[in-house]
């Protein structure tokens, strides 16, 4: 033991710490008070009185044969809308992902005056692409609730538009991580782009193209209910009709109906999916 | 203890289990004790040891004997498929969890491979030696800010790794981080010490130094010590009795002036393979391995 | 392609087919000139979006809300789900195991705008709905994530410290918490990117934020500040993608 090191020990992290632990309540409190954090509003008599009420009623949930009926017709809707909005989105994506994909660049294939042009020209497709991504598919839905009026059309288009350009991105990422060979031999040999993409770059990215496609489809069902929430139709319209009643059997029907309509289509997405493997 | 049948015994043994009254209670023991792997190979087989309380024992024995299966045991850590165990006076796995945990504070386990959390720094890896006897209040802020620094340190510089306090376990070499899970057991101040292959990735300076280390913290606070160790020469230079364990079962169990070549032999000798010791051929000559390592 | 491949795409194909058979989906009834016009007009007033001093303020105060609830949200689910990712984990046995997963599951499924609009009748208009709507969903997200970690990290460093005699939750601390705490920081941080956004539109039901603010333009028909106010969510989107890579990169250097 030697009487030099035990002198000397202090702690070198302790100082950043407490800083860090310091700045971290410094965001804390102004963060709480700006979310007006109040647990007590819960247990407020009014508040806790309604919402307990309203629980209750989710046990038995309702079952009357009318409404299991309309709640049948929402969801196959919601269905509806989740495969149409897809298939566009589908058909969207397939221009733009042409637009930005590098794989199919004549002037990769060798040094060309206006390369430089060609490449600036792809950002503007890039760039609208990240915009329609970046607008969350609610705001979308909101939007077309105004445009075109409450109902499944809003939906379709709300889903068209943002999972276009979120699977023309993907499509994009799909070309450039297979082989570009077949396709820029194609080029080489005098074959226009569009050849060049449907004999050379297709064949290999269909696969991986409709898998993910499918992966979409699944994830546009849940958003289908969400947006039918600000009037998109289907079951999320449903929903929020019986919730602003404040009709608790109803929503429950309608959110069992929903938890199992998403595990439907888990379990469809994944069939299709190894069928097409 | 011995049981009958075992081809080496001796007199000296039971001079000590007479002698076991006033020298100190019984530390450590088991009896008959066996321990069956999963998949029914047999890893010790009606073992019996007794250690007292004071004692230093060495094990050695070629790999798979069945070492460290031994020491898990005795260090509360698995339970055994057959036999009585006792330790520190009780049957552990007779014991209320609380009792056992207890029981479990007072007994160190050295790891040949320390267990250190990669990004966890040095000084808290060697307080959490004594988490069984701080409150968890304690515990979590010395997480933040270590409140035991000089003692930490103080079981570092045992082994000649002060100034490494405040680095990361994964900045450090095997042979470092084996000296930590040395450091964070003496930290603990356990009554019973079982080290598992402790200096097997010290060179043979440090090794020699490090097992010193261990045995003057036995002598000097009374505690008992059982060590498995690869190199020979440094148990029979370090430790006054010897376990020689091959394939589950205690070959011999001897005061080390006792050790004969043909025993070594005998524990070690395999088919075609020559024991190595340091990279070089093992000397089986037990004089010469005691005059090795001083 | 195999056969099946083939059938299956035209299996796909009717489907989509008869979807649209039956929203009655006309293309031509979206775009047709009079349907097009109105919204023409509509997608024209958005331009030029209201930049004036006092709705920028309101933006950023907005903005403020959303970044609050979004943070807070997300510390809260992050504890609440270590917690219940232990028993999620199986450190406390089977049965506790099965529920916490399932209450998991539960609270991932169901989608924040439900929980937002169950947590305005409990909690009243405003953004502490918003939080808690977020909190409760992020949780079984969280939670689950964190649950699977755990039962991928290695064992022995807290099982060396419950041997030397340590209290559970102690090892816990000293042994497992160390290893896990880099990879459930990143997958806060990540949610955190994620929260951003759904915390901008759970204000749609009253839950505060620039959610509300934009739900109250739509519904005056004020296009203008309605556009600068997804400006807004824009901005406030990237400025949290930054800051959250900022973060993930500092704290990867942290010690212990």
């Amino acid at each position: 033991m030697t009487a030099v090191g035990l002198a000397a020990a202090r702690d070198p992290a302790a100082l950043p710490r407490l800083g860090l632990a310091a700045l971290a309540l410094l965001l804390l409190w102004p963060g709480l008070r700006i979310t007006e954090f109040n647990p007590a509003v819960l247990v407020d008599p009014g508040n806790a009185a309604t919402m307990g009420r309203f629980l209750s009623q989710f046990v038995p949930p309702a079952l009357a044969p009318d409404f299991l009926l309309l709640v049948a017709r929402a969801t196959i809707e919601t269905l509806a809308i989740a495969t149409l909005g897809t298939a566009l989105a589908f058909i969207i994506a397939f221009p733009l992902s042409l637009m930005t994909s590098q794989s199919l660049s004549l002037s990769a294939i060798g040094p060309s005056r206006d390369a430089a042009l060609r490449r600036a020209l792809r950002y503007p497709w890039r760039l609208i692409l990240i915009v329609l991504r970046a607008i969350p598919e609610l705001v979308w839905a909101l939007l077309f609730v105004r445009a075109v009026g409450l109902g499944p059309t809003a939906g379709v288009l709300a889903l068209a538009i943002t999972y276009g350009g979120m699977l023309g991105k993907v499509y994009a990422e799909i070309y450039e991580s297979g082989s570009n060979r077949p396709a820029r031999a194609l080029m080489e040999g005098g074959a226009g782009r569009l050849q060049a993409y449907l004999y050379g770059l297709l064949p290999a990215a269909l696969p991986e193209l409709v898998s993910y496609t499918i992966y979409r489809w699944e994830c546009a069902v849940r958003a289908s209910v969400i947006m039918g929430f600000v009037g998109a139709g289907g079951l999320g319209q449903q929903l929020e009709l019986s919730m602003r009643m404040l009709n608790g059997a109803e929503a429950s029907t309608i959110l069992i109906t929903f938890l199992l309509l998403v595990l439907l289509a888990d379990g469809l997405s994944a069939l299709f999916r190894r069928m097409l493997a | 203890m011995r049981a009958a049948g075992t081809p080496m015994s001796s007199v000296a043994d039971v001079a000590r289990v007479a002698a076991r009254g006033e020298a100190g209670a019984p530390a450590l023991g088991v009896r008959a004790l066996s321990l069956d792997h999963p998949g029914g190979r047999r890893a010790l087989d009606a073992v019996d040891i007794a250690v007292c309380r004071g004692e230093r024992v060495a094990i050695i024995g070629p790999s798979g004997a069945g070492k460290t299966s031994l020491l898990r045991i005795l260090a509360v850590a698995q339970r055994p498929s057959e036999g009585a165990l006792e330790v520190l006076g009780a049957d552990p796995w007779a014991l209320g969890a609380p009792a056992r945990r207890a029981l479990r504070r007072r007994v160190g386990l050295i790891h040949q491979a320390p267990p250190l959390p990669p990004r966890q720094r040095v000084v808290t890896a060697v307080l959490a030696g004594r988490l069984g006897a701080w409150s968890l209040a304690r515990s979590l802020v010395s997480l933040a800010y270590p409140l035991d620094l000089a003692g930490a340190r103080a079981a570092l510089a045992r082994l000649d790794l002060a100034e490494r306090l405040f680095d990361r376990c994964d900045r450090l070499s095997g042979g470092q981080a084996q000296r930590v899970g040395i450091a964070r057991v003496l930290y603990q101040r356990p009554e019973v010490i079982l080290a598992d292959e402790p200096v097997s990735s010290l060179d043979p300076a440090l090794a020699n130094h490090a097992v010193g280390v261990l045995v003057s913290e036995a002598i000097e606070r009374h505690i008992t010590l059982v060590a498995s160790l690869h190199a020979v020469d440094l148990a029979l230079a370090h430790f006054p009795r010897i376990i020689g364990l091959r394939d589950g079962k205690v070959l011999f169990d001897l005061p080390t002036e006792r050790i004969e070549d043909t025993m070594l032999e005998a524990l070690y000798a395999q088919e075609g393979f020559a024991p190595t010791q340091h990279g070089r051929a093992l000397e089986l000559s037990a004089q010469r391995l005691r005059g090795m390592a001083q | 392609m195999k056969a099946l491949g083939i059938a299956t795409l035209l299996v796909i194909a009717a489907l989509v087919w008869a979807s649209a058979a039956y929203l009655g989906f006309h293309p031509g009834a979206i775009f047709d000139s009079e349907a097009r016009a109105g919204m023409l007009v509509y997608a024209v007033e958005f331009f030029p979006p209201d930049l004036s001093a006092e709705h920028l303020g309101a933006i950023g105060k907005g903005a403020l809300e959303t970044l609050a609830i979004s943070a807070i949200a997300t510390l809260i689910a992050a504890l609440l789900g270590m917690l219940v990712a232990l028993p999620a984990a199986g450190r406390f046995g089977l049965a506790a195991r099965l529920a916490a997963r399932f209450a998991l599951n539960a609270l991932r499924s169901i989608p924040e705008l439900v929980f937002a609009a169950l947590m305005v009748i409990a909690a009243g208009l405003g953004p502490f709905a918003g939080t808690l709507a977020l909190a409760l969903h992020t949780t079984g997200v969280l939670g689950r994530l964190f649950a699977d970690a755990l039962e991928n990290t290695p064992r022995e460093p807290a099982e060396a410290l419950l041997q030397a005699g340590s209290p559970r939750a102690a090892a816990f601390f000293y042994g497992t918490l160390p290893l896990v705490l880099p990879q459930c920081v990143a997958y806060s941080l990540y949610r955190w990117e994620i929260n951003i956004r759904m915390a901008a539109v759970l204000g749609f039901v009253g839950a505060g934020g620039l959610g509300q603010m934009l739900h109250v333009s739509l519904s005056l028909f004020h296009q203008a500040q309605a556009s600068s106010v997804i400006l807004g969510m824009l901005a406030l989107v990237i400025v949290v993608d930054q800051a959250s890579a900022m973060l993930r990169r500092a704290l990867a250097s942290v010690q212990q």
